[in-house]
C-alpha cells in the first residue's frame, strides 16, 4: 500500500491509507452518536429552520387566497412552481444514479458519497412535491383526484395526460428512493444500536435496524436486495426526467414540442444533481473532516461526469437552435430567435454562461483540482440548470402562437418566498440527516478497505 | 281591465314603498321582505279568488304581478346568508300563464342612450331581469344591441346605486320631501316660477315632456334646460342653422353606397349606432352583393375609422376644411382652401358624384353646427334625401334650452342668485358642465337644490335634496328612439331600493298631482293617442315594445343658404386637444360599471383609466415612447396635458393613426363620486373643457413629467414585432374585393392544415348535430358588445386593475386588434376570438384530471367541479382562450349581484379554468324546447349570446353536419379559414376573410399591401 500522497487525484485511493474496519467505524459513527452538538450545526440548523418557515407561509397564503399571489398568469400559466419543480426533480438524480447505476456498474468509488447523494435525492422530491401539489388552484382536492380510485362516479384521470404520467413517476421515484435509502441504512442502524450510549437510542436505532443481527443469511439476503433494488431504481433515473420532459414535449408549444426533450432532461438532470452533491461534499468533508472518506479523487470524479453531462447539456441547447433553424417551421424559428434576442434573452445568456462555458474550464485539471473552483462551479450549474427551466418555461410560453395574446412574466416576492423556503427546507433535513444518521455508509466503506480484499483472498 | 281595477295593485306598491319611511335607511332587501309579508300585500297573495280576477287576462298586470311576487320571494331567499329566514313560501293559487318556474320569460321595454331609445327585450328569470337583447320588431335596435345596453344590467344591480332619500345627508322619507317641494312651489307660483329651474339631460320621453311643459305652463317664468355633455344638441342646431327648424337626420345606410363620415362614430357611439350598424354591415355581406364603401376624416381612430376604405387622420380643426372641400367639389357655394387633402378629396369627391342618390354624409355629432349643415347641403346636393337621409322633428321638447349657451344662461343666473330652486333630474352638471361656468361652486347659490340620480353623484353630494332615481328597468315611462318611433318603458322588477322614484314621481313633486303614480301618468298621456280601443292598443304597445303608428312621417326640408356656407374659423396650428366621450365609459355616466371599466377600449386595448391619445409623430416629437410591457402592466409615461392654465396628467398613449399635432382626451374619468368601481381612476378631461373648445381647443402644450406609471392593457403595446408576427402568421387575412373576385381561393392558400388522418387518437363521431361557428371580420368593427354579452350571459367577474395588468382578465371573449403597414396611417383589423372548440383540442389531452372534455356535438366543455387548476391545457391552447380564476374573482357576497346572475351558468370559484362554452346552456334551452315539440332543432333557433348581440351579424353559429344551415354555408364559401390550422387543432371556430371595397382612384393607406393579414 502505497503510503506517500497521491499528486493526481484521478489516481488516488478512494478511501485514505491506514483506516482499519474499527476506525471507519468509529469515524463516521461518532458523528451520529456525539453527546454534544457542534455549535456550527445549531447555527446551521437555526438559519435553515428559520428560512424554511417561509414555505409555512406562502403555503398558508396560498390557501387562503390564491394562486394570485404568484406570477403565473395567462399565456405563462407556469412559472416558478414548475421551474423550481423541475429543478429539486433534477437535483434528486445524481442520488439514484450514484446509487444504482454506479452499484450495478461496480463503481466501487461510489459508496462513500451514495448515502448522502440519496438522501439528496429524498430530500429534494420532498422540495419538488410541494410544488405540483400547491401549485395547482385546488390543492385540497388536486391531492387525490390526480390518483386513479375506484369511485362511484367512475371518473378516472385523463390517461393522455403527461401530468398523470408524472404523478405516477415522481410517486415511484419517491417511493423506490426511500425504500433503497433506507435498506441501504439498515445495517449502519444496527451498528449505531450496538454503539448506542443510551436506551432512547438504542430503541429507535433499534427499530430502525429491524432486528439486523449481521448473520451470513442476513447478508446473503440483503446483498440480493439491494441489488434488485438498485436494478429496479436504475431505470427509474432515465424514466423520471424522461417523464417530466414528456410534461413539455407534449404541448404544442414551439420551445416544449421537442423530441430531443428526453436524453436532454435526463443529462440535464444528472449535471444539475452532480453539481448538487459537489455542492454538499465540499464543505460536508471539510467540516466532519470526512476528507479520507470524500477523497480528491470522489471530488475529480464527480467533476468529470459533471462536465461529461454538461456537454451533452451543451449539445442539447446547439440542437434546439439547429432544429429550429433546419425545421423551417416559422414558430420554432421565431421561438428560439425570441429565446435569445427577446426581451428574455439575458436569461438565455446567462444559462449559456451557466452551463456551456462555466463548466468547461473543468477541462483544466489545475482547476478541477481546485476545490474552492469546484464548489463554484457546481453553484453555477446549479444557477444555470435553474435558468434552464426558466428559459424553456417562460420564453415558450410568454410569446406564443397569437400576438395578441403575447404577456410577460415575473416571479412576484411569494414566488421566491416559496423557492427560498424550499431551500431552506432542503437544508434542514440535510441537517438533521447529518446529525441523526450517518452521512457516508459504512458497512460498504468497509468493504473497500484493502482488509476486506485480502479476507476475501484468505478464503 | 280599467285604470280603478289596477289601483289596489299600484296601491300596495306604494304602500309597500312608503310603509319604509326611513327605509332607506334599511338594506334593500329587508324593505323587499317587507314588502312581501306587508299585511296587504300577503292577503292579496293568499286571497284564493283575486277580486280583479280580470288582471290575469291583462299581460301588462299580470307581469307586473308576477314581477312583485317573483321579486319578493327570489329577495327573501337572500337572508339565508344571514340568519335562519322567517320563509313565508307562497304557491300560485293559480299558475300564471306562460309562468314556468326555471324558464326565462321576455319583456319588451326601452332602454335609453343620452335619453334616445333603445328598444329590448329583457330576459326576467322568477321576477329577475338578468340579461337585456334587443328587441326585434324595434327599428332602433331589430334585435341586435350595443355594449351599453349589454351593460345596463350591471348598471341596475350596482351595489353602489344610491338607496335613500337623503336631505343634506340626512335620511328622509318621501313624504317630507313632498312636503318641502310643496311649500318650496307654493312661493314659487306667486311668482310665476321666476326661480324655478329645471336641469335634465335629453328628454325623449313624450309622457316627461307634457309633464314638464304642463309644469312650466303654471309657471311662466320658470326655465327649463338641457345639458348632455356628448348629446346631440349640436345635430339639432346644425339642422337648425341648415332649415330654419331643428330636427334629426335619420340615416338609411342599406341604400348608400358611398358613405363619407366627418369625424363622426356612427357605428359605435350614438344612440343609432346599433340600427346603423346593422345596416351598414348588410351592405358588407362579401356574397350577399356589392360591397359598400366608407370614407372617415377623423383625428381619432374610432371603430368607424378602423373599418374605413379610406382614413385620413386631420386634425379636429381641420374636419370643417374637409367638409368645405367636398362640399366645394360638389359645386356648393363655399369657401375652400386646397390642402394636403385636395387630391383624396377629389377622388372622394368625383365617387360621391357618381352615387348621387345613393351617397351618404355623415357629420360627427360632437361636430360644430355648421359641418352638420354642410353634411344637410352635400346631402340635398347629392340628392340622398328621401333616399340615404330623412328628416324628423326633434325628439325633445321645444321648450328646453339646450346646449352650452343655455347651460351658461343657468350658470349666470346662479352666480347672480335669482335661482330658488333648480331640479337637477338625471344629469350631473358639477362634473360635466364646461369648466368655466364652476358649476361645483355657483350650484350652492340654489336655495334648494334637488338632484334626482341612480348614484348620489357629484352633484347629488351637493344637493340639498336628493332623491335616488329608479332605474329604466324598475319603472314606467316612455321614450322616442332617434327615428322618432315611441316605446312604452315597463318595469321589470320592483325598485330594488325602496327609496327610489321615477322621473315622473320626482318631477310631479312640482306639481298639484303629486301622487300620480308614473304608470298612471304615461297611461294618462298615451289615452287619447292610441285610437279608440286604447286598452287593447295598450297591451299591444306594452307588449311589443313599440307603439305602432307613433313614428313621425319625414320633414320636407330644404336648406337655407346661410352665413354657415362661409368659413369663419381660421386655420388652427399648433397642438390641438380633442375631447371625445370614452368608448366604453361615455361621458362618465357608466363610470361604476365594472364591466365596462374592465371592457378594453377599441383601439387601444386600455382597461380602467383613460390614457392621453397621441400619434407616433407627435409623441416621437415630444420624446415619448411606445409603453413598455412588463409583467405588471404596460409601463408608460406621465404627461400632463395643459389648457388655459389648468393642467391634466396621464399616461402618455401612441396610437397609430392618430393626427398629428393633436392630442385627444376622453371624457368620463378622475370621478369622486361615482361609486367604489369608477372613483378615483384616470384624469378628468372635464376640468380642461370649456363651452368655448367643447370638442377641441387649441393652445394646449403636453409637458413631459419624467414618471412612468403603469396602465392595465390587454393586448401588447404597439410593437412591430408583434405585428410583424401577426401578419407573418396570416391570422387576419385581408384582400380587396377587387383580388378577392380574381382569386378566391387565395383566402385559404394562406394556411395549411394537414391531413386529418394525422393524429394518433380516433376521430370523433358527431351522429346528430355538430356546433361550429363563423366570424366575418368585413363585418366586425370591434364595437365590442359581443364581449359586454358574453360577460353579462355567463356570470364573467370583474377581476380589477391590477389584475387585468397582470394579465388575468376573465373575458371569454376578446377582439384582438392588429395593425396593417405604415405606422401614421395603418389599417386596422379585427378580430374577435372565442374558444375554437376544436377537433384535436390541445386542452383536452393534457388535462390530467379530464376537466375538459370533447361532447358527443363536438364543444369543447369545461367541467368546473372537476378542474383541479394545473393550467397545463391554457399554457396548450394555442388560442390562449383559457381563463383561470387565479383568485376568487366572482363577488360571493353582493346581495345585489346574486340577483344579477344568469341561473342557468355556474359561477366558478377560485382556482378553477374557465372559457367560452358556445352558449352551451341556449343550446340546451333549445334542445329541450325542440324535444317538447318532437321536432328537430331548427337552423338560427340557437344564439349564442355574442351572436344575438353582433349589430354587424358578423357571427354565425349552428349544425356544421346539416349542410343547408347558414353557418355551413358560410363555411363552404372560400372566404372560411381557420386560424393556426397548422397545428392540425381543427378549429370549429372559422372566419370569414377580411374583403374591402377601396376606391380604385386612391391608393389606400394601410391597405396596400392586404395579402398581409
Amino acid at each position: 500500500m502505497a503510503s506517500t500522497p497521491h499528486l493526481d487525484p484521478a489516481s488516488a485511493p478512494i478511501i485514505a491509507p491506514g483506516h482499519t474496519f474499527s476506525s471507519v467505524t468509529d469515524k463516521i459513527a461518532s458523528i451520529v452518536l456525539a453527546r454534544r452538538t457542534p455549535l456550527h450545526w445549531f447555527l446551521g440548523f437555526t438559519i435553515a429552520f428559520s428560512v424554511a418557515q417561509l414555505v409555512l407561509l406562502t403555503i398558508v397564503r396560498l390557501l387562503f387566497w390564491g394562486i394570485g399571489s404568484w406570477g403565473v398568469t395567462v399565456p405563462i400559466g407556469w412559472g416558478f412552481d414548475i421551474i423550481n419543480f423541475v429543478w429539486w426533480i433534477g437535483i434528486g438524480h445524481a442520488g439514484t444514479l450514484i446509487s444504482a447505476i454506479l452499484l450495478l456498474l461496480k463503481q466501487e468509488w461510489r459508496t462513500s458519497i451514495n448515502r448522502f447523494a440519496e438522501a439528496m435525492t429524498l430530500f429534494a422530491v420532498v422540495c419538488a412535491a410541494q410544488y405540483p401539489l400547491f401549485h395547482t388552484g385546488r390543492p385540497w382536492i388536486a391531492a387525490y383526484w390526480l390518483l386513479p380510485y375506484p369511485n362511484t362516479m367512475g371518473l378516472w384521470p385523463n390517461f393522455r395526460s403527461p401530468l398523470i404520467w408524472d404523478v405516477f413517476a415522481v410517486t415511484t421515484y419517491a417511493s423506490v428512493s426511500a425504500v433503497f435509502w433506507y435498506v441501504g441504512l439498515i445495517p449502519d442502524f444496527a451498528t449505531l444500536r450496538d454503539r448506542a450510549k443510551n436506551k432512547l437510542m438504542a430503541m429507535v436505532y433499534g427499530i430502525g435496524s429491524m432486528g439486523w443481527r449481521g448473520s451470513a443469511r442476513h447478508w446473503h439476503n440483503y446483498e440480493s436486495a439491494y441489488l434488485l433494488l438498485a436494478g429496479l431504481a436504475t431505470p427509474l433515473v432515465v424514466s423520471v426526467h424522461t417523464v417530466v420532459s414528456f410534461d413539455f414535449a407534449v404541448g404544442v408549444l414551439p420551445g416544449w414540442h421537442a423530441t430531443i426533450f428526453p436524453p436532454y432532461f435526463v443529462a440535464g438532470a444528472i449535471y444539475a444533481g452532480f453539481a448538487m452533491v459537489l455542492t454538499l461534499a465540499i464543505p460536508l468533508r471539510a467540516w466532519y473532516g470526512l476528507k479520507d472518506f470524500i477523497t480528491d479523487r470522489h471530488l475529480d470524479n464527480m467533476a468529470k461526469v459533471m462536465l461529461a453531462t454538461g456537454l451533452i447539456v451543451a449539445y442539447g441547447y446547439a440542437m434546439e437552435a439547429f432544429f429550429a433553424w433546419y425545421s423551417a417551421s416559422s414558430w420554432e424559428i421565431f421561438m428560439i430567435r425570441n429565446r435569445m434576442f427577446g426581451p428574455y434573452g439575458h436569461m438565455y445568456w446567462a444559462l449559456i454562461l451557466c452551463n456551456v462555458v462555466a463548466p468547461n474550464t473543468l477541462w483544466v485539471p489545475r482547476l478541477r483540482h481546485s476545490h474552492a473552483w469546484l464548489f463554484f462551479i457546481s453553484l453555477v450549474v446549479s444557477v444555470g440548470m435553474w435558468l434552464e427551466r426558466y428559459v424553456i418555461i417562460v420564453t415558450s410560453l410568454h410569446r406564443d402562437f397569437l400576438p395578441s395574446s403575447w404577456g410577460m412574466y415575473q416571479g412576484t416576492v411569494w414566488d421566491w418566498s416559496f423557492f427560498i423556503g424550499t431551500i431552506g427546507l432542503f437544508v434542514t433535513l440535510l441537517y438533521l440527516f447529518v446529525r441523526f444518521l450517518p452521512a457516508i455508509s459504512m458497512f460498504e466503506m468497509k468493504t473497500i478497505l484493502p482488509g476486506a480484499r485480502v479476507e476475501e483472498h484468505h478464503s | 281591465m280599467s285604470t280603478e281595477a289596477f289601483v289596489p295593485l299600484s296601491e300596495l306598491r306604494r304602500r309597500a314603498a312608503d310603509s319604509g319611511g326611513t327605509a332607506g335607511q334599511r338594506r334593500y332587501w329587508k324593505s323587499l321582505d317587507e314588502l312581501a309579508n306587508s299585511p296587504g300585500f300577503t292577503e292579496f297573495l293568499h286571497r284564493e279568488f283575486p277580486h280583479n280576477a280580470s288582471e290575469w287576462q291583462d299581460p301588462a298586470g299580470r307581469r307586473d304581478f308576477m314581477r312583485l311576487m317573483g321579486a319578493s320571494v327570489a329577495l327573501a331567499g337572500l337572508t339565508a346568508c344571514t340568519r335562519q329566514p322567517e320563509e313565508k313560501i307562497v304557491p300560485y293559487v293559480k299558475s300564471p300563464e306562460a309562468m314556468v318556474p326555471g324558464r326565462a320569460l321576455y319583456f319588451a321595454t326601452a332602454v335609453s342612450d343620452h335619453g334616445y331609445a333603445k328598444g329590448v327585450l329583457v330576459e326576467s328569470h322568477e321576477g329577475r331581469p338578468t340579461k337585456i337583447e334587443g328587441n326585434p320588431e324595434h327599428p332602433s335596435s331589430l334585435g341586435k344591441s350595443d355594449l351599453h345596453t349589454q351593460a345596463e344590467i350591471l348598471g341596475l344591480y350596482d351595489p353602489d346605486r344610491s338607496q335613500a332619500l337623503k336631505q343634506r345627508g340626512e335620511i328622509r322619507p318621501w313624504g317630507a320631501f313632498l312636503s318641502a317641494m310643496r311649500t318650496a312651489m307654493e312661493a314659487q307660483k306667486a311668482i310665476g316660477g321666476e326661480g324655478f329651474r329645471i336641469l335634465t339631460g335629453t328628454v325623449t320621453s313624450p309622457t316627461l315632456i307634457a309633464q314638464i311643459e304642463e309644469l312650466l305652463a303654471g309657471l311662466p317664468k320658470a326655465k327649463w334646460y338641457g345639458w348632455e355633455p356628448t348629446g346631440r344638441d349640436n345635430v339639432r342646431a346644425g339642422a337648425k342653422l341648415a332649415f330654419g327648424q331643428a330636427a334629426e337626420p335619420v340615416y338609411a345606410l342599406q341604400d348608400a353606397d358611398v358613405i363619407v363620415a366627418l369625424d363622426a362614430d356612427f357605428l359605435a357611439t350614438g344612440p343609432a349606432s346599433v340600427r346603423l350598424l346593422n345596416e351598414f354591415s348588410r351592405r358588407r355581406k362579401v356574397e350577399a352583393g356589392p360591397l359598400n364603401r366608407l370614407y372617415v376624416v377623423e383625428s381619432f381612430p374610432t371603430a368607424t375609422g378602423s373599418v374605413a376604405e379610406h382614413r385620413r387622420a386631420v386634425k379636429p380643426s381641420e374636419v370643417e376644411a374637409v367638409a368645405r372641400a367636398i362640399a366645394a367639389g360638389l359645386g356648393l357655394a363655399t369657401t375652400a382652401a386646397s390642402g394636403p387633402h385636395a387630391k383624396w378629396v377629389a377622388a372622394l369627391v368625383a365617387d360621391l358624384q357618381a352615387h348621387a342618390g345613393r351617397s351618404l354624409v355623415i357629420a360627427g355629432d360632437h361636430q360644430p353646427a355648421a359641418v352638420h349643415a354642410l353634411a344637410h347641403a352635400i346631402n340635398e346636393k347629392l340628392g340622398n334625401v328621401a333616399k340615404t337621409v330623412r328628416y324628423v322633428p326633434a325628439a325633445t321638447s321645444a321648450q328646453v334650452h339646450e346646449g352650452t349657451a343655455a347651460l351658461a344662461e343657468l350658470s349666470a343666473e346662479l352666480e347672480a342668485g335669482k335661482v330658488d330652486v333648480l331640479v337637477v333630474v338625471g344629469s350631473n352638471p358639477v362634473y360635466t358642465a364646461p369648466a368655466e361656468l364652476e358649476f361645483p361652486r355657483r350650484i350652492l347659490k340654489a336655495f334648494t337644490l334637488v338632484h334626482a340620480g341612480l348614484h348620489e353623484d357629484e352633484t347629488g353630494e351637493l344637493a340639498s335634496w336628493h332623491v335616488p332615481l329608479a332605474h329604466e328597468l324598475e319603472s314606467w315611462s316612455d321614450l322616442r328612439s332617434e327615428d322618432g318611433t315611441v316605446s312604452i318603458v315597463q318595469p321589470l322588477i320592483a325598485p330594488l331600493y325602496s327609496a327610489a322614484h321615477s322621473a315622473h314621481d320626482v318631477l310631479g313633486a312640482f306639481s298639484t298631482h303629486q301622487d300620480h303614480k308614473a304608470y298612471d301618468r304615461v297611461r294618462e298621456y298615451w289615452r287619447d293617442r292610441l285610437g279608440p280601443d286604447f286598452e287593447k292598443a295598450w297591451r299591444k304597445a306594452v307588449h311589443d315594445g313599440v307603439i305602432a303608428g307613433q313614428a313621425p312621417a319625414p320633414l320636407s326640408l330644404t336648406v337655407q343658404a346661410g352665413d354657415w356656407m362661409q368659413a369663419t374659423a381660421k386655420p388652427v396650428s399648433g397642438l390641438e386637444v380633442a375631447f371625445r366621450p370614452d368608448p366604453t365609459v361615455d361621458d362618465g355616466r357608466f363610470a361604476n360599471n365594472g364591466w365596462l371599466q374592465e371592457l378594453p377600449k377599441p383601439m387601444t386595448k386600455v382597461t380602467w383609466e383613460n390614457v392621453v391619445h397621441l400619434s407616433p409623430k407627435t409623441a416621437e416629437a415630444m420624446g415619448l415612447h411606445p409603453g413598455k410591457q412588463t409583467a405588471r402592466g404596460l409601463e408608460a409615461d406621465v404627461v400632463e396635458v395643459i389648457l388655459g392654465g389648468k393642467a391634466v396628467r396621464g399616461p402618455a398613449w401612441i396610437v397609430p393613426g392618430h393626427a398629428d399635432d393633436t392630442v385627444t382626451l376622453t371624457l368620463g374619468y378622475g370621478r369622486t363620486r361615482a361609486g367604489r368601481v369608477g372613483d378615483g381612476i384616470g384624469y378628468d378631461a372635464y376640468t380642461l373643457r370649456t363651452s368655448a373648445g367643447m370638442s377641441s381647443a387649441p393652445g394646449v402644450a403636453v409637458r413631459k413629467t419624467g414618471q412612468s406609471v403603469l396602465v392595465a392593457g390587454t393586448q401588447d403595446h404597439w410593437t412591430i414585432e408583434a405585428h410583424v408576427e401577426a401578419g407573418n402568421r396570416h391570422l387576419v387575412r385581408a384582400f380587396t374585393a377587387d383580388e378577392y373576385a380574381k382569386d378566391p381561393g387565395a383566402v385559404q392558400k394562406l394556411g395549411h392544415e394537414p391531413a386529418a388522418s394525422m393524429t394518433m387518437f380516433p376521430p370523433h363521431k358527431y351522429e346528430g348535430h355538430a356546433w361550429g361557428m363563423t366570424i366575418d371580420l368585413t363585418s366586425c368593427v370591434g364595437c365590442n358588445a359581443c364581449v359586454v354579452a358574453c360577460q353579462a350571459e355567463n356570470n364573467i367577474p370583474v377581476v380589477g386593475k391590477e389584475q387585468v395588468a397582470f394579465g388575468r382578465e376573465m373575458q371569454w371573449l376578446r377582439v384582438d386588434r392588429y395593425y396593417e403597414g405604415a405606422v401614421d396611417d395603418p389599417g386596422y383589423h379585427h378580430q374577435p376570438v372565442p374558444c375554437m372548440h376544436c377537433e384535436n383540442a390541445p386542452c383536452e389531452q393534457v388535462c390530467p384530471v379530464a376537466a375538459t372534455v370533447h361532447s358527443d356535438e363536438g364543444l369543447n366543455d369545461m367541467v368546473y367541479n372537476r378542474c383541479v387548476g394545473t393550467r397545463y391545457c391554457s399554457n396548450n391552447c394555442p388560442y390562449k382562450v383559457r381563463r383561470f380564476n387565479f383568485y376568487l374573482y366572482q363577488d360571493w357576497e353582493t346581495p345585489s349581484l346574486k340577483l344579477m346572475r344568469n341561473p342557468d351558468v355556474s359561477i366558478r370559484s377560485r382556482g378553477v379554468m374557465e372559457k367560452c362554452t358556445y352558449c352551451v346552456q341556449r343550446i340546451n334551452k333549445v334542445r329541450i324546447d325542440a324535444r317538447n315539440d318532437g321536432r328537430d332543432i331548427r337552423d338560427g333557433e340557437i344564439q349564442t349570446a355574442c351572436q344575438q348581440a353582433c349589430p354587424a351579424e358578423a357571427i354565425a353559429f349552428g349544425d356544421v353536419n346539416d349542410p343547408k344551415s347558414k353557418v355551413s354555408q358560410l363555411k363552404a364559401t372560400q372566404r372560411n379559414y381557420g386560424i393556426l390550422t397548422d397545428l392540425n387543432t381543427r378549429p370549429r371556430t372559422t372566419y370569414l376573410a377580411e374583403i374591402r371595397n377601396p376606391n380604385p382612384a386612391l391608393k389606400s393607406g394601410g391597405r396596400s399591401d392586404s395579402s398581409h393579414g
